[in-house]
């Protein structure tokens, strides 16, 4: 028979954790908000960019620039991004599964791989998989714009300099606070928007040749997809996290439920045995 | 076709961070890189970088102004998209970190002769805190 004293033990240490469980639970709604706000906030530029990238891709034959130039893949750089802490389900070990999914499908290619967040940075040194790059505690606060900055330049450089043939990215994003999607896609060489067609090309005036702007044009367009991703990730994370600490919430409920009920069992049975060496000790004293 | 011109622009801007502005307006000024271009109501189509400097636009209530470090412009007849890395109104601008940033880069170019100096960096830090500090000067001038 279980010890009261242990099963009331038990009860505190379970509410304990509940308490915490139901903190982090709180916090990560608190920042999934302003994540979903920066995911927002950082839409209407991204859509002005690409819309500015399709007017002008109509408009000009830029198709020799170095990041739209198909090249045959020999090498790969792998950008995965994870989150920096865990305790947000499958969030990261369905990131890494992906990334080893990956190694295995490109097995016949030099693979590169970049590291953004923690997680998956720790995993892959275990395995002494040499990383060229890694980002940690990017997410530890907040994402913010140069954080995409450093992380697009060094992608250009290996890109340019033709370090590496293509670039792929394995992320999640965010689809709603229930579910994320695990994305892997190739992010370079851009694929040339296709110019929408109902649109009459209208004659600009250009300060300077087309094919400059478009040059100077592309890196951004390739930062500003990187910090979307970036983004959907975080508020993606802060959703898994969300969920996460709501069902180990309701679980220790669960568990307090079923304690509570044996050490009342426990008690019961231990009154009705002393009601009843009193009520014999008593029908044989009498 | 003159009577057929829109009196008015839809003034968008964008940093990657957050829409800045969204407002009808009757004239924007961009700092182009060729040198700062004047819009009005109808301006032909025009695409043009810009370089660290100000955006000025007028409304029915008055002119005002914002700082940008680099960014593209398209211009269309009834509609300004600038896209800008960073850009910031007139009352967002914190005056004393620009003063630093300003102080910083001058520092820097004197000490041009030393290799290590980069040459290019240091000038548009420089240009982007005395853009930074003369949007914030018209906040100033209206004060008074």
């Amino acid at each position: 028979m279980p010890n009261i004293l242990d099963l009331r033990r038990r009860i505190r240490s379970v509410k304990n954790t509940q308490q915490i469980t139901r903190a982090m639970k709180m916090v990560a709604a608190a920042r999934l908000r302003r994540a979903q706000e920066q995911v927002l906030g950082a839409r209407p530029y991204a859509q002005q960019m690409v819309s500015l990238l399709e007017s002008l891709s109509a408009r000009t034959s830029y198709r020799t620039h170095p990041l739209l130039v198909e090249r045959p893949v020999r090498r790969v750089l792998l950008v995965l991004v994870t989150a920096d802490r865990g305790l947000c389900g499958a969030f990261n070990a369905n990131l890494i599964r992906a990334a080893q999914k990956y190694f295995m499908e490109n097995q016949t290619k030099e693979i590169l791989l970049i590291a953004a967040g923690r997680k998956g940075r720790d995993f892959f040194r275990r395995q002494s998989i040499k990383m060229s790059a890694e980002y940690v505690n990017i997410f530890s606060r907040r994402v913010e714009f140069h954080h995409a900055h450093e992380l697009a330049k060094k992608i250009l450089d290996l890109y340019m300099s033709e370090a590496v043939d293509a670039v792929d990215f394995i992320y999640n994003e965010f689809k709603s606070i229930l579910t994320q999607r695990l994305v892997v896609e190739r992010r370079l060489p851009v694929k040339p928007a296709a110019p929408a067609e109902t649109e009459t090309p209208v004659d600009y005036i250009y300060e300077e040749p087309p094919e400059e702007i478009f040059s100077h044009l592309l890196p951004r367009y390739v930062e500003a997809e990187i910090y979307r991703a970036l983004l959907e990730s975080q508020a993606a994370e802060f959703a898994a996290k969300m969920t996460a600490m709501d069902a180990a919430t309701r679980n220790a409920g669960d568990l307090i439920d079923q304690y509570t009920l044996n050490l009342n069992r426990v008690r019961q049975a231990k009154i009705t045995t002393e009601i009843i060496e009193i009520v014999s000790g008593a029908a044989a004293a009498s | 076709m003159a009577d057929s011109l829109p009196t008015r622009i839809q003034l968008e801007i964008a940093t990657p961070e957050r829409q800045v502005v969204r407002e009808s307006v009757e004239a924007v000024t961009l700092p182009g890189k060729e040198g700062y271009l004047g819009v009005l109501p109808g301006h032909a189509p025009l695409l043009s970088e810009l370089q660290p400097g100000e955006i000025a636009y007028t409304t029915s209530s008055g002119a005002r102004y914002l700082a940008v470090s680099w960014g593209f412009a398209e211009v269309l007849p009834e509609r300004v998209i600038v896209l800008a890395e960073t850009s910031e109104l007139a009352e967002e601008v914190d005056v004393a970190r620009a003063e630093r940033a300003k102080e910083r880069a001058e520092q820097r170019l004197k000490q041009l002769h030393e290799a290590n100096v980069d040459f290019e960096r240091a000038r548009g830090a420089l240009a982007k805190s005395i853009a930074r500090l003369q949007v914030a000067s018209h906040l100033a001038e209206g004060d008074k």
